[in-house]
């Protein structure tokens, strides 16, 4: 089987009138660490949950390794959600014996394997007396004990302090080193996807903007700089641009560098960043 | 330690992709005669452990020093070393290292900082090469 762990096509969910997401065709390769992102509003979180299969989607379908996901977890996928519920009054391991008896197929060895890295998680604490980081260390144990294929990591890193914040990923990155499993993680902590993140998925208004291999992404957009009064001329796409009285600054995919103006290729961060200036003034200037 | 070989240190705000980051780190070491041929590199989980990269980016840096026939990925082994690119003149006995050592101990008397001796020396080897 050479099925990609995850594939969707056309896929789209609307509520009511809202398409929350509309016609997302993409791939993600095997093992790869892909960074979901967007402004808010874009469909990530509903994304992440029509892969889960804990959403059914409108249209188009969505599978993994193969098989579609028809609106029940599918058993190759964990999603760690925003709002990690844990119950407050239960000890970690208690939780645990939870995931045993939630799930057909349960690694108690995995999960206490993941709560021991870094300090550690006392499996006889009460999780409300836990830090935000350690509540996060037993979530993803809890994800990971279920031996994902494909892990889904819903923002996991918004209210965590630094030091959390490097852990957190060190504990994802070593799955994906042991285990090659593959993940998609939404996040606006754009320099902390940076290192972490070899692909891209990034959303606007519920549709696929850009996606793929972040190095090939990079090398195909450029940031050009030049004097106001000339007109920019290129074979390219103007994502986005912006002026001063002196100089204009674009950020243009494809083509070829335009001549006579100052050309470089953005980091991850100034490319989303474009993204993101180009998604909010399409929507002013609707307004 | 990845076996105390080598210990890669990742500029995240360099603008230099990771994985070239890390394909120069070998190759620095290698020059240096630090890692030479039959040496192992640390595996992609070690490294994670040590700097939190992308597992992925560490192998696709291997990947990048093995297309230039420096290393060899050996299944189920690890990534070998299979070049040297050690040259004398990196030696810390090497006369050039010497004359360089001592013109550095001398920029530090005078009070130079290292963003000047950088800026001297990227100087001084642009009117040579």
């Amino acid at each position: 089987m050479n099925a990609s762990p995850v594939r969707a096509e056309g896929l789209a969910k609307h509520f009511g009138r809202l398409r929350a997401l509309d016609d997302c065709t993409f791939e993600l390769p095997e093992g790869s660490v892909t960074g979901l992102v967007g402004p808010n509003g874009a469909g990530k979180s509903t994304l992440l949950s029509l892969i889960a299969g804990l959403a059914r989607p409108t249209r188009g379908e969505v599978s993994v390794h193969g098989t579609p996901v028809r609106g029940r977890m599918h058993p190759d996928v964990s999603l760690l959600t925003q709002k990690r519920p844990l119950y407050e009054q239960f000890t970690v391991r208690e939780i645990m014996r939870a995931g045993a008896a939630m799930n057909d197929r349960w690694s108690a060895a995995r999960a206490f394997e993941v709560l021991d890295l870094l300090a550690g998680v006392d499996p006889d604490a009460k999780v409300r007396t836990l830090s935000a980081g350690a509540r996060t260390q037993v979530a993803i144990a809890f994800a990971l004990g279920r031996l994902p294929k494909v892990l889904l990591l819903d923002e996991p890193l918004s209210d965590l302090d630094p030091l959390a914040r490097d852990e957190t990923l060190r504990i994802v990155m070593t799955e994906v080193a042991e285990r090659g499993t593959t993940v998609l993680l939404s996040s606006h902590l754009l320099t902390d996807l940076g290192d972490v993140c070899d692909h891209l998925l990034l959303l606007d208004e519920g549709r696929v903007q850009v996606v793929g291999d972040i190095d090939e992404i990079l090398g195909d957009h450029r940031v050009v700089v030049g004097p106001a009064e000339v007109e920019l001329e290129t074979d390219g796409v103007v994502v986005d641009s912006s002026h001063t009285p002196r100089q204009t600054t674009a950020l243009v995919r494809g083509g070829s560098a335009p001549s006579g103006w100052d050309s470089t290729h953005p980091d991850l961060e100034a490319l989303v960043m474009g993204y993101l200036r180009a998604s909010r003034n399409r929507k002013l200037a609707r307004q | 330690m990845l076996g105390g070989v080598i210990e890669f240190r990742i500029d995240r705000h360099s603008g230099v992709s990771t994985y070239l980051q890390i394909a120069a780190q070998v190759k620095q070491a290698m020059r240096m005669g630090l890692l030479g041929p039959g040496d192992k590199l640390p595996t992609a989980r070690e490294v994670v452990e040590a700097t939190r990269v992308n597992p992925n980016t560490v192998l696709k840096a291997y990947r990048e020093l093995e297309h230039e026939g420096l290393v060899e990925g050996r299944r189920g082994m690890g990534t070998f070393i299979t070049a040297s690119l050690a040259t004398d003149a990196a030696r810390a006995d090497a006369p050039l290292r010497q004359d360089l050592d001592r013109w550095m101990g001398r920029a530090v008397e005078e009070g130079l900082s290292a963003d000047e001796v950088d800026a001297i020396y990227t100087d001084v080897r642009g009117a040579h090469y």
